[in-house]
């Protein structure tokens, strides 16, 4: 089977698992309604994008063998959703510089490693600029070090002083906690590709006392429920509720990280980083729905970076990696919940997980003038 | 530099074998593009430590390239000389360092969007050379044994359910004497077919009593290896300007000497072991992915007549809240974590072994160790069938050896 047909087939398995688990429609057989869609707009519009990451493959999601992996997203979130059953990535397979792709619609060449901005404007920086928004207006909620240069990208037409703000829970915890704690490096851990490794930190990332200041919150009740916690995920996720409260950013990003354990080669602990994900992905449609700046005006959407190496493909180790680029680590899903999006619908057609910014930049009413994509149709 | 400035004193650094072999097909490799040559130093550049199939394959290989007309060299390599590479990469010491430079013809292959091309030049010519010098079959069917769930009592979400397909699943095993009836046959085997490294016994945990023809290595003999790895890597970190690639690459150049593995009995092996090690993420941290990462490694680079894994316990991942309390203990076990690790990683064995020579005649066995229940899988076992029947590992090997 030739590499197309792979990724059509994924596609396809996709949409007939949840056609038929969760009694969804196929997007082509469906009849826009703009009256509806008028109605269901509200003033207001916030975006929510969180990346279900680092990479999880198709067999441990959608397909039929890995339902049992995403329980929550399947009964809370699929019915209520505009899915894309292929959304393919065609940049660099790298943690970083692929959510930095994700969030200017442009394929970043960036080092994957380095401390270093995006080269392309980012979502958060077209946001401020074209609608004259302050910095306090866009949130990123990251994984630690590695992504703190997210958020504001060298462009020399935006750039400097038009990003988003960036937290970084695990580096805040880290800064939170005594010295002289003997795992206290662990909860640094960057990436899981090089899990001793973490980058110095050169950006504009959160300061501790701004947890007092921003989000009402004192360092000692943070690191209180931090150590009710399992995983820096549900951090970013408790980071992103104090924020939605305190705050009320129009535009926040979360990178989900946990999944990205697979390289240390432990399949039980990749499938528990999906489930805790897909959990914590169900309780964010919740909090949207409970939060009163939120609820029914918040366009939620979630897609991995991308997936990871097929077992079948000789130049990797199956789960491990995202080494080979071959359809399987290409091709991935996205989901879109919100005011006037269709909900229990399939889109079968390929996207390109570079329409992402565009797409956004229709809902909220910018344009990404450098971006590589294109808008998504059925969802603006 | 490019290959054709190559001459046989730029391979003086090499060790014996790879510089006698290089210098032989200097004038082979001046006709080859750098993108296609760096890989092939890599592997020529190790050979001194190769295993014998592996070194056999990459010198028939050689001889292939040699025996080829200008005009064939060209059509079989021309999609590997249209990808670009930067000046940068053509300055790179790539003689003496392949390796270094191949990641970072990666990097550059990613950056530049040419990796899909690249992927797929090295798939046709993959499929040529394995058409125009077919691969040796082994002299008997192969056999890959997995032995999962050390240390569990009981599970009862199903097992094997990615290998049950492709062969027959038996549910009423008679466990009793299971392993040592598995080191046997194994053992039997590498009496019968003698070879270097042809028959390999991996262990996730502490190797039990086996046979000495058969090749083993396990995670508890390693323990002083990895401790010393670490250390290392701990410390390296802590360089300033030291970062993931430059760690990669520092752990890719390591020896045995430097870990204190002694290579007076057997360097091959010796090397094999650091490479384990060193190159295979989690190997040092969870014994699971060293058992599967070196099954893997073993199949691909000695391509065994016979491989038996068995997995261990490996340590449980703490919850970041027990990482936050003060505590110093040991790590403890997760057995069942371990079992579900194993699973697929016997899967991924099953799926290694298929990728060698003779593989419609190759066997596999899969076992929940101390357990009831096994997949059996071979060229004369109904595919995707069940069997209550009483049986026991006797019977089971009766049927595919």
């Amino acid at each position: 089977m030739r590499p197309l047909e792979v990724a059509a087939s994924i596609g396809r398995t996709r949409r007939d698992f949840l056609r038929e688990a969760a009694g969804v429609a196929l997007g082509t057989a469906v009849l826009r309604s703009p009256f509806a869609r008028a109605a269901s707009i509200a003033k207001n519009k916030k975006v929510i994008v969180i990346t279900f990451g680092g990479g999880a493959r198709d067999q441990e999601t959608f397909a039929p063998e890995g339902q049992e992996n995403v329980p929550n997203m399947l009964r809370d979130l699929i019915p209520r959703s505009t899915f894309f059953t292929q959304v393919v990535n065609r940049g660099i397979l790298g943690h970083y510089v692929a959510t930095a792709s994700l969030a200017t619609g442009a394929y970043e060449t960036i080092n994957n490693f380095a401390s270093l901005p995006p080269e392309n404007p980012t979502i958060f920086e077209y946001y401020r600029k074209d609608l004259k928004r302050p910095s306090s207006d866009t949130w990123v909620v990251a994984p630690s070090n590695g992504f703190n240069r997210i958020g504001e990208s060298s462009h020399r037409s935006y750039g400097l002083g038009l990003g988003a703000r960036v937290i970084l829970p695990k580096h805040l915890l880290a800064a939170a906690m005594s010295s002289g704690h003997t795992d206290y490096q662990h909860l640094l851990r960057d990436n899981y590709e090089t899990p001793y490794f973490t980058p110095e930190l050169s950006g504009r990332e959160f300061e501790l006392q701004q947890l007092e200041t921003l989000l009402k919150l004192s360092v000692d009740d943070f690191k209180g429920h931090a150590r009710t916690l399992s995983s820096p995920d549900e951090l970013s996720l408790y980071i992103a509720r104090q924020l939605m409260r305190q705050v009320a950013p129009s535009l926040l990003w979360i990178t989900m990280h946990d999944i990205d354990i697979a390289h240390a080669g432990t399949y039980s602990l990749y499938v528990e980083g999906i489930r805790r994900t897909d959990r914590l992905c169900a309780e964010m449609l919740k909090i949207i729905e409970s939060e009163p700046e939120y609820a029914g005006k918040t366009t939620l959407l979630i897609l991995p970076d991308f997936g990871r190496d097929a077992d079948d493909d000789p130049g990797g180790n199956g789960f491990q990696h995202h080494r080979t680029g071959d359809p399987l680590s290409r091709t991935t899903w996205l989901m879109a919940i919100g005011p006037g999006i269709r909900e229990g619908v399939v889109y079968d057609r390929a996207v390109d997980s570079t329409d992402l910014v565009p797409t956004i930049g229709s809902v909220l009413g910018f344009t990404a003038q450098f971006s590589q994509g294109r808008p998504i149709k059925e969802i603006v | 530099m490019l290959p054709s400035d190559l001459k046989p004193e730029h391979f003086t650094s090499y060790p014996p074998r790879a510089r006698a072999l290089a210098s032989e097909y200097v004038a082979t490799l001046h006709d080859l593009p750098l993108s296609f040559v760096s890989g092939l130093l890599r592997q020529v550049i190790d050979c001194d430590y190769n295993f014998p199939a592996e070194r056999k394959a990459l010198e028939r290989e050689l001889k292939n390239l040699a025996g080829l007309s200008a005009d064939q060299r060209a059509q079989w390599i021309q999609p590997f000389a249209s990808i670009t590479l930067s000046s940068k990469l053509e300055r790179f010491d790539w003689v003496n360092s392949p390796a270094q430079f191949v990641e970072q013809l990666s990097a550059h292959l990613w950056t530049t969007h040419q990796l899909d091309a690249f992927r797929t030049a090295a798939t046709n010519y993959a499929d040529r050379l394995h058409s125009a010098v077919p691969p040796e079959q082994p002299i008997v069917p192969r056999l890959g044994i997995a032995i999962i769930g050390q240390g569990v009592d009981s599970y009862s979400t199903p097992l094997f359910r990615k290998l049950r397909p492709h062969g027959a699943y038996f549910s009423h095993v008679n466990p009793e004497n299971g392993l040592n009836v598995l080191l046997d046959v194994v053992a039997d085997r590498a009496r019968k077919h003698p070879g270097d490294y042809l028959h390999w016994y991996v262990d996730g945990g502490q190797a039990a009593e086996h046979d000495a023809a058969v090749t083993s290595l396990s995670y508890a003999q390693l323990e002083p290896v990895r401790t010393a790895l670490l250390q290392k890597m701990h410390s390296e970190i802590e360089k300033p300007g030291m970062g993931p690639e430059m760690l990669r690459t520092f752990m890719a150049q390591l020896r045995p000497s430097d870990l204190g593995v002694s290579t007076s009995v057997d360097a091959i092996l010796g090397r094999f072991q650091v490479r384990v090690l060193t190159e295979g993420s989690g190997t040092q941290i969870f014994s699971t992915s060293f058992a599967q990462w070196a099954a893997r490694e073993a199949l691909r680079r000695a391509e065994p007549l016979s491989l038996l894994a068995r997995f261990a316990p490996r340590q449980r991942q703490k919850p970041m809240s027990e990482l936050l309390a003060p505590s110093a203990d040991r790590p403890e076990l997760d057995p069942v974590g371990s079992l579900v690790d194993a699973d697929i990683g016997a899967y991924y064995n099953w799926i290694n072994q298929q990728r060698l020579p003779g593989a419609d005649k190759s066997a596999f066995l899969a076992w929940f160790e101390g357990h009831n229940v096994a997949v059996l899988i071979g060229p004369t076992v109904p595919r995707g069938t069940v069997s209550d029947a009483p049986t026991d590992m006797k019977q089971l090997l009766s049927w595919i050896v």
